[in-house]
């Protein structure tokens, strides 16, 4: 827990810089993290985003996803209620498992955005049979 | 998230009603399976009105069309969603922030709409319903004739 803190500032000390030429208004998606025994499952929240411009990314252990949002209104439309912005998402993850980087898969749904991180080899779980003498 | 306020109403009167909505959740009754505390309360949702309809957007991402109710009764709107929980034997969540759970919500349009010709449209996780006004609800023109 005190690792992901120590890693949460740096990456937010990249997101800062990035954010700026990225996106104008960038949202940062919910997202669910699961361990499975052979791979992490990533889901994201990112509902308005077209499947193919969003870009996932891994590199080095860090796990970035930006999905682009086509604003659906313009930007001085009058609302009657507003409790939600349109825009970019925008999130970066620092993953500690050692991953299969070329086995990664992501899927888009309804909204919903599913990566697939396939553990590597070195860390997947393995049973070890005890020999009785 | 931007919070905009119509012209006419004070900004007091949103804030009262962002905390009834907050407070609903931990203290009256909720739906099954969401802990008070936990998931977002109600859905965000977004109103405008476009020549004469009455439109209402939320995200409400993977969701299919049977997790919705919607029904209008004159300007009242009734929402429910129903994000079913993702069931996961021997998984370990690193991070869990997505809400789950049922949630209903009533609102009151500013106009009257007509119930028959209401649509919702589900694309990329974002409803959009259109509600157009009823016909008793459209300005007539009144014409002045000179005795």
């Amino acid at each position: 827990m005190e690792n992901e803190n120590a890693i949460n500032k740096t990456s937010a000390v990249e997101a800062a810089a990035a954010e700026h030429t990225r996106c104008g208004q960038c949202y940062r998606p919910h997202v669910d993290i699961l361990e499975q025994a052979d791979e992490l499952l990533v889901l994201a929240d990112v509902p308005g985003a077209s499947g193919d411009r969003i870009d996932v990314k891994f590199e080095d252990g860090t796990l970035t996803i930006h999905a682009q949002v086509e604003p659906r209104q313009k930007p001085d439309h009058e609302f009657l209620l507003q409790e939600y912005g349109v825009g970019d998402y925008w999130r970066t993850f620092r993953v500690s498992e050692a991953i299969d980087a070329g086995q990664i898969t992501a899927g888009y749904a309804d909204g919903v955005l599913t990566l697939r991180l396939p553990k590597a080899e070195a860390a997947k779980p393995r049973k070890i049979g005890v020999k009785t003498t | 998230m931007v919070f905009r306020y119509r012209n006419m109403r004070q900004p007091i009167y949103h804030l009262r009603d962002d905390l009834d909505r907050m407070l609903t959740g931990v203290f009256g009754p909720w739906a099954e399976g969401v802990l008070p505390g936990t998931g977002r309360g109600q859905p965000a949702l977004n109103m405008w009105e476009q020549g004469d309809a009455v439109l209402v957007e939320l995200e409400v991402p993977g969701l299919k069309a049977d997790h919705f109710e919607i029904s209008v009764v004159g300007n009242q709107l009734t929402l429910t969603v129903d994000r079913p929980e993702l069931k996961q034997e021997g998984v370990t969540y690193h991070r869990r922030e997505r809400p789950v759970g049922s949630f209903t919500r009533v609102l009151r349009l500013p106009v009257e709409v007509d119930a028959n010709r209401v649509e919702a449209e589900l694309r990329d996780g974002v409803l959009t319903i259109t509600l157009p006004k009823a016909e008793s609800a459209k300005p007539r023109k009144i014409a002045v004739t000179t005795a």
